[in-house]
């Protein structure tokens, strides 16, 4: 066997950003041992890249007054095209203010309202002097009420930094550098992970009375994404690979409007939120054109779409990186742009070479987020392994379904943190760990004979080939708008690619902590959650929310008013589905007031 | 049209193999229109040598994890563009911090223990009430307290500092901008006493030499030089009322 270090604790979290680490806290406030692990020292979680805000119906500002957890509600559940679980959406909305002021008294520090002048679309602004200090709001897109609690351009920078500091003032145990390479499970219960440490490549033993999963999304599957570089989707992958956990609604993934050109960086929301205008070719505003209520902030998902229809329809700008469209902000100003937009200006000068302040900035839809995930019931169990709980973008908890609006995710990964943290804490403290040496042993020879395997060289195949195919496949076939024809094309080519898997041959020797080993050790992973999303895209003969089908442009509430469940049985070549309802227990399906259904699928150009 | 041939001279080094002494290596690629280095380094991985070690996360100068010496200035690796270069570069691991392989250096474990002693949390005993309203705070007091926080622990202050190249001990630039952001939030209740026990010593604000290569090496424009100043400030009225009061 060898040797291997051992470490145990009452409850293990894998993944140290603010999904994580809020509910570490609350394990550790109830006086149980916690151990975070991480890929990377916690404070560089792709949380802290978050640049817009959270929401919460605090309902300070004037533009969110009358605002209350009911509207929130609401918004979320239209936004996500009724695929959410409302019960969940409604314990998040009615906890998020009160989670808000909990980061404010650990301190955060929020924009406050102030009487300072502002207009905003042509209107001036004025606050009530009595809300003057109060937790600010700025305007997002798909909600009736301005509700995006924000720090300037840092929303997730500081409210990551505050949670850390919190971490640190409890003294919860963080091992950084480490990555989870499985769960240990005998098929009913979870017992912990094996994990290989990221600066030697030595394999080491957690186990854990409760194995929480916060790793977030798996944006990388596509290449050209928002996302940071260590969103790989591991979390998702391992709990998978068990063939009894099923992931939920793969093939619902986010693009977000404003990726910039070429280096897919975010623009934050709050760009438009604050007042920016997309563009066309001709320097023309054309989303009042297809969505006259809500123009530029409809949800996520309309946005996109109306993006590429019209690239489709000619006005594309032309670039060496495919056509694009303009985001416009000078008309906002070089006060505001240097302050709350800052972290703009700063990807645009540094990144693309040109001032915001002056001049435009080239975006394109790019893949965001991932609303699908590892399926979790209202309290965060995952289904299938008991002892096993999942939260943040790496859950299909349901908060989200078909579209997660801006502002919701952020918001979630505390308020998730929170109500799940407190039901970890409370159902740990009955847990009795008893796992057999022979359980985790078997599991670690798993993972020690892959290793192996690797090094002897004996495959064929180059992993960072594989890797862009598989991105190349997922970009061109599984995005934006889907057909038959090529989601038939990528689940093919992701068969083919999963099987090549199975051959790497490494061009190193993949010693120690070789990090061509750790890419070769997460892609067959990855290949096998695009397997996933392309899977479940393909079988969803409807549109809803982001995942739209140009052979099926309708919601198709009758067939499909449900939930894919994707598992991967041991031994298996590719995903089995299976579907469950989704809960309704306030809105029954109905028109969101934006989006193809409202405003009609043709454009309505009148250049 | 070919772009230009780029040299990179990069540092080598694997802790596994200590026989191998650090040493330099060239690798030579072809220009591309917009790279940055974090384009080039994985390139470099990817078609030259699969075991180059070095660290990004975000890629956006977000993270603070490509902090590296490149033709000896300490800054952020993701958003240095090539087309500011020499046909020639050098790219060396920042110093002071842990070296765990090549261009990766292990600023987390040195960023977690100088938070861990400056205790930089805020301080207070009350219990978040949830039925509660929050505490109003000044707009302008919210920016200030944001001004500081905006530190994204990259470390190029601390690598291109000259006490912390000598003095292991001294929690540099970083540490003390992080006091202030503690010092400045009207809800930590520390006192200034209690504030110089953390960083009124030679280890802490004292050990500045106020050559302030740090304020000219954020890559994210913290005003690092005003903050050390308003510590340095507060921390010898403090010390000289904890004098006086003996």
């Amino acid at each position: 066997m060898g040797q291997y270090e051992m470490f145990v604790t009452d409850v293990l979290v894998i993944g140290a950003g603010l999904a994580g680490e809020r509910a570490a806290i609350e394990s550790a406030r109830n006086g149980l041992n916690v151990t975070l692990l991480s890929l990377v020292p916690p404070r560089r979680s792709h949380s802290s890249a978050a640049q817009g805000g959270m929401q919460a119906s605090l309902g300070n500002t004037a533009m969110g007054k009358g605002d209350s957890p009911d509207v929130h509600f609401m918004d979320t559940v239209k936004g996500s095209d009724w695929g959410c679980e409302q019960d969940v959406a409604r314990i998040f909305a009615d906890t998020a203010p009160i989670v808000m002021r909990e980061m404010a008294h650990w301190g955060v520090p929020w924009n406050r309202v102030t009487l300072e002048k502002r207009v905003y679309d042509g209107k001036e602004i004025h606050e009530d002097p009595e809300k003057v200090g109060l937790i600010s709001a700025r305007n997002f897109g798909g909600t009736a009420k301005w509700r995006t609690c924000y720090t300037s351009d840092g929303t997730g920078h500081t409210v990551l930094y505050t949670m850390d500091s919190i971490v640190q003032k409890y003294g919860i145990t963080v091992h950084d550098r480490v990555e989870a390479l499985s769960l240990i499970h005998d098929g009913e219960t979870c017992y912990g992970a094996i994990v290989r440490d990221l600066r030697t490549g030595q394999l080491r033993v957690y186990t854990a009375k409760s194995t929480v999963i916060a790793t977030g999304g798996y944006g990388r599957l596509y290449g050209a994404s928002t996302n940071a570089v260590i969103n790989e989707g591991t979390g998702m992958s391992i709990a998978y690979d068990t063939g009894v956990v099923p992931l939920g609604n793969m093939e619902a993934v986010q693009f977000h409007p404003t990726g910039i050109v070429p280096s897919w960086i975010l623009i934050t929301e709050g760009a438009r939120g604050d007042g920016g205008y997309l563009l066309d070719k001709n320097g023309y505003r054309f989303m009042p054109d297809y969505e006259p209520n809500k123009k530029e902030l409809a949800s996520r998902d309309v946005v996109s779409r109306r993006m590429i229809q019209h690239i489709r329809a000619g006005y594309g700008v032309d670039s060496p990186y495919g056509q694009h469209l303009w985001l416009d902000i000078r008309h906002l100003g070089a006060k505001h742009i240097n302050t709350n937009l800052r972290e703009i200006a700063t990807i645009c000068r540094q990144f693309n070479g040109i001032d915001p302040v002056h001049e435009l900035i080239p975006v394109r839809p790019t893949q965001h987020y991932s609303m699908g995930g590892i399926r979790t019931n209202i309290d965060g169990q995952a289904y299938g392994l008991k002892n096993l709980w999942a939260l943040g973008e790496a859950a299909c908890w349901d908060l989200h379904g078909f579209n997660r609006l801006g502002g919701n995710s952020l918001a979630e990964t505390v308020v998730a943190g929170k109500i799940i943290g407190e039901k970890i804490a409370e159902y740990t403290k009955d847990v009795s760990l008893k796992v057999s040496t022979s359980l985790v042993e078997d599991h670690l020879l798993i993972q020690q004979k892959r290793i192996e395997q690797l090094r002897e060289r004996k495959g064929t195949e180059n992993v960072y080939d594989l890797r862009n195919r598989m991105e190349h496949t997922l970009n061109t076939n599984v995005h934006v708008f889907r057909t038959e024809e090529h989601l038939l094309e990528a689940v093919h080519e992701l068969q083919e690619l999963n099987e090549r898997a199975k051959y790497i041959k490494l061009r190193g020797e993949g010693k120690g902590a070789d990090p061509e080993l750790a890419f070769a050790l997460r892609l067959p992973g990855m290949i096998r959650l695009a397997l996933t999303i392309a899977t479940g895209a393909l079988a969803r003969t409807e549109s809803r929310g982001s995942h739209f089908r140009e052979d099926y442009p309708k919601r198709d509430d009758e067939n499909w008013l449900k939930r894919t469940l994707a598992y991967w049985r041991e031994g298996a070549k590719g995903p089995e589905l299976e579907y469950e309802p989704v809960k309704i227990t306030e809105s029954p399906p109905g028109d969101r007031g934006y989006g193809e259904a409202t405003a009609g699928a043709k454009p309505l150009v009148k250049q | 049209m070919a772009g230009r041939e780029l040299t990179f001279r990069i540092m080598r080094y694997n802790p596994e193999t200590p026989e191998v002494k650090p040493h330099l290596q060239d690798f030579k690629l072809f220009e591309e229109p917009g790279m940055t280095l974090f384009v080039v380094l994985n390139k470099i991985r990817e078609e030259q040598d699969s075991s180059l070690r070095f660290d990004f996360v975000c890629r956006a100068s977000i993270c603070g994890s490509c902090g590296m010496l490149v033709n000896g200035r300490p800054t952020l690796a993701c958003r240095t563009l090539t087309k500011d270069l020499p046909d020639v570069t050098t790219l060396l691991p920042l110093p002071v911090f842990k070296l765990l392989g090549d261009l990766s250096v292990d600023t987390g474990t040195w960023f977690r223990e100088m938070s861990i002693r400056t205790e930089s949390w805020v301080h207070d005993d009350s219990e978040f009430d949830p039925t509660k309203q929050e505490e109003r705070m000044d707009n302008e007091e919210a920016l200030k307290i944001y001004e500081a926080e905006r530190c994204i622990e990259c470390g190029c202050c601390i690598g291109g500092c000259a006490t912390a190249n000598i003095r292991p001990g001294f929690i540099g630039a970083a540490g003390i901008n992080r006091v202030a952001r503690f010092m400045v939030d009207p809800r930590d209740k520390r006192t200034e006493q209690e504030y110089f026990e953390v960083v009124g010593s030679e280890d802490g604000v004292f050990g500045c030499i106020g050559l302030m290569a740090c304020d000219d090496n954020c890559p994210v424009g913290v005003p690092l030089r005003g903050q050390i100043a308003y510590v340095r400030r507060k921390m010898a009225s403090a010390g000289w009322k904890m004098k006086v009061g003996r």
